[in-house]
């Protein structure tokens, strides 16, 4: 039996401590909000904060975490500025990568409020969307730092 | 408007299952409230389409899979605007599977696909709110005992000649004893909520983790299943040694199966680790030679040699003959994955008298027959829940119904909850892939620079030989989705000869987003381009020239040159490239500004897209396909490649299959082209032409014109050295 602090509560699991963090918090935690995409560390759609640093919880043994505080896109209050700038822009599509977007954009603006256009590549470029929403991403990161959006996204 | 007004109506007819509630009680909620709460509070269903509670919420049942297109608002979107509801109280549920919830325009069967969801059910959710609209106001006139003819419906409330008001909820009970009208009159005047930008209802869900993916389903008892799969296309087990996964805590079963061996454990990282511990040896069939390779010699040959004839104008052979200045251009088009975000799974619950499904398909109906002819079961006994779809783009539209058909063989094997979940190398090398593709165009031109004579043969797999779909879909050889975009082509061309070529072989193929499309305006644009250049025209100018009697196409060519500031200068390290391209009833021009870096990596710095998809029914929607489209189609055209060695898939993930990421992403401004034609469709038309716009685009940059995709630096750099 393992315990985890997982947004803001503790919780327990009967798993091995080489189980990745993402199948313990889908499969035994019921926290499905975290999405499995390639299991290497290469989509970021399992983005999670461990201490408020985003991490790839598809490659993240359980182990290490133990003692740590665990934030999942469930964890992320609906009125985050990260979350209203993502209805604002209308970012979603099929939906399935955004958990995961949005945990990187918070722990991106926790970092740096005002983040210019190479800082959002930075940040961002670990998180795949197959439908395209980058711009809108952008764009939802730009406003969510106060910043009002720039149409079309990037800058030239 | 296209669609059967008859079965329109027919659909209309009350039936007695659908009112009593047994509708409702049957069907699964994709989030939030629970199945009770949900059956209490509605009352008024007049049709299959709509729930009314007594509360004024109104329910749309939408019959198309959400997975990314905006189905779950644009469909309701249809139904509140004839209703006259108020909006904040429209909410959506997905539909089971039922007769009802076919499409509209294919055939009997419930499928998304085609870019078809608003071209199909634009009339029949239309009736279907008018209907619901003319029983509320009837209701109203009863109990006002006035003509219903002097009442009028507005934002959720019927009001009367003297200005009373009353809310739909309030009028549920009376309007549920009325007839249901049959033919039902649409609204007159301006639409209120049709054409404004309008917030996607399924948004909050989403980006809360709340919403449901056939992935996150979870069932008491459930266990998960991953499977080991031959290494090559129709492999068969030959040895199993499985000791040392059923050693394994958490594996509670191991079992050979159609797909290859099932590893069925507690949870799905038990169920991996036991995977890697089999010890399996496999007979490699006729298929564990093929080598991409070998299939491009193949087809190279086959293109030399006449094909099936799917258009002629003219004598095109006889002209290119005679001609003595002609370009011969060769076209080399790769198999692709679909990579959907979500790798494909599928739960099932098997029971002895009944069976429930949930995922998320975009083929319900061949899906629900396949499960039952193989557990024997009636179709009506199975269950099928359509989950959010995390990404479909075809792919889980697959007539074979490979992901859902697997997880019922291991269903009947257990008799207990099952998921079986794909890792992403088992969703990448499992198969189904957009076709290779070859393609061979000898053209020339007339005195003034035009085209005189274009020879084009085709040769890919057929996506429909073998399919339920073969006999609509194939004439006389001819698969459609095949040379769609090319035999079907709308430029003046007055010898035009479009040949195919359908070898088969064992890789599994399916439409891809955007289908033949996303071959053919490669091929069409590119030459086109060439073309331009060889006759000495300014290549936009060109086309619009060449689209004379196609008004439509020159409005959108125009507009996206315009917007893009055709002619006006770049700086040298920028090139400009143009592609328009019709699919789905949509018309689709892009311009796209590359660069390049000294690696050979083509940069693509902005893309303006113009769109004419007809009448509008969320314009923020349309935008978003086009940016979608325009992504997705990116990826493949700089990245995109499956290929095959020894039989086997060479790519595994996203670092061998790699997608287009935010630094990558091109600022896209989207403008929509005004129209009062019969909607199109949005999903896939904004995929085709952004390859040959990038390729037309680094031409003109570079002067190096190429012709094989995926555009990696290593073809850029050879092209530039050849030039």
């Amino acid at each position: 039996m393992i315990d985890l602090n997982v947004n803001g509560s503790r919780l327990q699991a009967e798993v091995g401590k080489d189980t990745p963090l993402l199948w313990v918090l889908r499969d035994h935690l019921k926290l499905t909000g975290t999405k499995f995409g390639c299991g290497e560390g290469l989509c970021g759609a399992c983005t999670v904060l461990i201490d408020g640093k985003p991490q790839r919880a598809c490659i993240t043994p359980v182990g290490d975490v133990l003692g740590a505080t665990i934030t999942t896109i469930e964890g992320i209050p609906e009125n985050h500025p990260v979350k209203q700038a993502w209805l604002a822009q209308e970012v979603s599509q099929c939906g399935y990568c955004q958990p995961g977007q949005v945990v990187s954009a918070v722990a991106l603006l926790a970092q740096k409020p005002k983040p210019n256009d190479a800082d959002i590549d930075r940040a961002m470029s670990g998180n795949l969307c197959r439908c395209g929403t980058y711009g809108r991403i952008r764009r939802a990161i730009h406003v969510a730092s106060g910043k009002p959006a720039a149409k079309g996204g990037k800058k030239s | 408007m296209t669609g059967d007004a008859n079965m329109t109506r027919r659909q209309f007819i009350k039936t007695s299952a659908l009112v009593s509630g047994g509708l409702v009680l049957a069907c699964h909620l994709p989030f939030g409230r629970s199945t009770a709460e949900a059956a209490a509070q509605e009352l008024f269903s007049p049709n299959a389409y709509l729930r009314i509670g007594r509360d004024g919420s109104v329910t749309v049942i939408v019959n198309k899979s959400e997975m990314g297109q905006g189905v779950y608002t644009s469909l309701p979107m249809l139904v509140a605007e004839e209703l006259c509801c108020n909006w904040q109280k429209v909410t959506f549920r997905a539909s089971p599977v039922a007769k009802e919830y076919n499409h509209a325009l294919f055939g009997p069967i419930m499928v998304t696909g085609g870019s078809s969801s608003v071209r199909s059910e634009w009339q029949r959710l239309s009736l279907a709110g008018a209907a619901a609209r003319e029983m509320l106001v009837t209701a109203a006139a009863q109990q006002w005992q006035v003509d219903p003819g002097s009442c009028r419906a507005e934002n959720g409330f019927v009001i009367s000649p003297g200005g009373a008001r009353l809310s739909y909820g309030k009028l549920v009970d009376r309007a549920a004893q009325l007839p249901v009208p049959q033919t039902p009159k649409l609204k007159s005047g301006k639409p209120k909520l049709l054409g404004r930008p309008t917030k996607r209802l399924d948004s909050p869900a989403k980006i809360n983790g709340r919403a449901l993916f056939g992935i996150d389903v979870q069932a008491p008892g459930m266990l998960t299943a991953v499977i080991a799969r031959p290494p090559v296309f129709g492999g068969k087990l030959i040895t199993l040694n499985a000791d040392k996964a059923r050693a394994l805590p958490g594996v509670r079963h191991v079992l050979s199966v159609e797909a290859g061996v099932a590893v069925v454990a507690d949870d799905y990282w038990q169920a991996l680790k036991g995977r890697e511990l089999l010890e399996i040896s496999w007979d490699e069939g006729k298929w564990g030679s093929i080598s991409t390779e070998t299939m491009h010699q193949e087809y190279a040959a086959l293109a030399r040699t006449p094909g099936l004839i799917a258009r002629q104008e003219g004598d095109a052979a006889t002209v290119l003959a005679k001609h003595p200045e002609k370009i011969t251009a060769l076209f080399e088009l790769p198999y692709l994955a679909h990579a959907t975000m979500e790798p494909l799974n599928c739960f099932v619950d098997l029971r002895k008298e009944s069976c429930l499904i949930r995922t998320g398909s975009q083929m319900q109906t061949i899906d629900r027959e396949a499960a039952a002819r193989l557990t024997g079961l009636k179709p009506e006994q199975i269950e099928f829940e359509t989950t959010f779809l995390g990404g479909g783009f075809g792919r889980r539209a697959c007539p074979a119904s490979d992901f859902v058909k697997e997880a019922v063989q291991v269903a009947m094997a257990l008799r207990q909850p099952v998921k079986v979940i794909r890792s992403r190398e088992d969703d990448m090398r499992a198969g189904y892939y957009r076709p290779m593709w070859y393609n061979r165009v000898e053209a020339c031109l007339d005195n003034k620079g035009y085209p005189l004579a274009w020879h084009h043969r085709i040769v890919g797999q057929s996506i429909i030989t073998g399919t339920p779909f073969e006999s609509a879909m194939i004439k006389e050889g001819i698969d459609h989705t095949s040379v769609e975009g090319a035999a079907d082509t709308p430029y003046r061309i007055p010898n035009l000869q479009v040949e195919l070529h359908s070898p088969a072989n064992g890789v599994p193929v399916l439409w891809w987003r955007s289908v033949g499309h996303s071959h053919t305006a490669f091929v069409m644009e590119s030459v086109l381009d060439e073309l331009a250049h060889q006759g000495g025209h300014d290549p936009y100018r060109y086309r619009r020239t060449l689209l004379a009697g196609h008004p439509r196409h020159q409005k959108v060519l125009q507009t996206a040159a315009e917007k893009a500031g055709w002619g006006k200068p770049l700086p040298a390290w920028r090139g400009r490239g143009i592609a328009i391209h019709e699919s789905f009833g949509s018309i689709i021009a892009q311009v796209a500004e590359v660069l390049l870096d000294k690696s050979g990596a083509i940069k693509v710095h902005r893309v303006v897209c113009a769109v004419d998809c007809g009448r509008i029914v969320n314009p923020d929607t349309i935008k978003a396909q086009m940016e979608s489209g325009i992504i997705f189609g990116l990826s493949a055209a700089l990245y995109g490649a499956i290929t095959f060695k020894n039989g086997r898939v060479e790519q595994g993930n996203f670092d061998s299959y790699p997608l287009i990421r935010m630094a990558a992403a091109p600022r896209i401004e989207v403008h929509i082209v005004a129209s009062n034609e019969d909607p199109g469709g949005v999903g896939e038309p904004g995929v085709p032409p952004i390859a040959p716009a990038v390729a037309n685009a680094l031409f003109n940059l570079s002067g190096a014109r190429l012709r094989s995709l995926p555009m990696t630096p290593d073809k850029v750099k050879a092209a530039l050295d050849k030039g």
